[in-house]
């Protein structure tokens, strides 16, 4: 049962790291490309991690998968909103498509959205 | 001095599970270390300790962290029918929203858990306003959207933390 | 042994987009990919051959990735490290 449970995680973790690293490589800006890598790479290792958990059981190779989710968990959506305030202030190009865009407003500055059909 | 102590607890608890032994030796240790970490960087501690020992706050944490687990999955399975499918459904757009949460820390865990939420992404926290990237922009209208990013998150981090 | 051949290509998707990528801010989100990719492919191969001390590597990893992203947002934002 226990084994079973950590198979399902594992592929369920290896499968959305696949999708969200092929987001990486699809989408047209670097705002969707981390929307993408952020949340399926976030799960996807949380997934294998605990499939790791529980193949091992509670033994240090268990916990320190345990610990080292938790930490994924606080610190990517962290890094990310970093990344994209700074490419923000930076004036990396919105992609054409995009509708709206209030921080660039707001901030006074010249619009940053790719010019385009 | 409180926080220095919640501190060194945590630090001490941290460093037990990761040498997953109690030998006296590596007890010692821990506690030397997660004594100097306390001294160093208990102040920046953005935690009471009126609000720590409270158990009502420890009840919402345990309610609020499937709460979780289901609006991340279902964020995953979003994005990962856009990345498959031909045309990506793209329509992004950056917002603001305006947040009721009073204390800096319940802030961040909002923006965190507004970028695990479906299609968002927070960009920029400036007091009680966030700027979001959303992937498809679904309406204009401010109450609307405050509503739909923010989900259930807010209701449950006021009675976490506030 | 399987999952950890799944997840090379994902680091290849990665290493693609750092390689490609028009912009820092695309090398740099890549690069914070990639090294949570190979903690994750660490902690399996820790399981695989039952190696505690790789375990450790796995989390030491998160944890360069992460400073790693936070210094290259700071420089992005043209402010300076001990800000």
């Amino acid at each position: 049962m226990i084994s079973a449970l950590a198979l399902i995680s594992l592929w369920v973790g290896v499968v959305f790291v696949l999708l969200g690293a092929l987001g990486l490589v699809r989408f047209p800006d670097v705002y969707n490309r981390m929307q993408a890598a952020t949340k399926c790479v976030t799960l996807g290792v949380l997934g294998i991690m605990l499939g790791v958990f529980l193949r091992s059981g509670f033994n240090p190779l268990g916990i320190k998968a345990i610990i080292g989710a938790v930490f994924i968990l606080l610190t990517v959506p962290v890094s990310s909103h970093a990344l994209a305030r700074g490419s923000l202030i930076a004036g990396v190009k919105l992609w054409k498509g995009t509708v709206k865009d209030q921080f660039t407003e707001d901030r006074g500055g010249k619009s940053i959205i790719e010019e385009g059909k | 001095m409180s926080r220095r102590i919640a501190l060194f607890i945590a630090g001490l608890i941290i460093w037990l599970l990761l040498s997953w032994t109690l030998n006296y030796q590596e007890i010692i240790i821990g506690a030397v270390i997660a004594l100097i970490s306390a001294g160093m960087f208990g102040g920046y501690l953005p935690l009471e300790a009126k609000k720590l020992l409270n158990p009502v706050r420890w009840f919402w944490l345990l309610v609020y962290i499937p709460v979780f687990i289901w609006q991340c999955l279902k964020a995953n399975v979003d994005v990962a029918l856009r990345v498959l499918s031909p045309g990506l459904n793209l329509k992004p757009g950056i917002v603001k929203i305006k947040t009721s949460l009073k204390t800096e820390i319940a802030r961040v865990f909002l923006a965190n858990s507004i970028t695990m939420t479906p299609g968002t992404l927070t960009v920029e926290i400036q007091d009680d306003t966030l700027y979001i990237h959303w992937i498809e922009l679904r309406s204009t209208d401010p109450e609307e959207m405050a509503k739909m990013i923010k989900g259930p998150f807010e209701f449950f981090l006021a009675r976490i933390f506030d | 042994m399987v999952p950890i051949i799944v997840l090379v290509p994902a680091a290849f998707f990665c290493l693609y987009r750092a390689l490609q990528g028009p912009s820092i801010a695309d090398r740099a989100i890549a690069v914070d990919m990639m090294g949570i990719v190979f903690s994750a492919i660490t902690a399996l191969v820790a399981l695989r051959y039952r190696l505690n001390y790789l375990m450790d590597i796995s989390i030491a990893l998160a944890v360069i990735s992460f400073v790693g992203a936070l210094a290259l947002a700071k420089y992005l934002e043209g402010r300076s490290l001990d800000d």
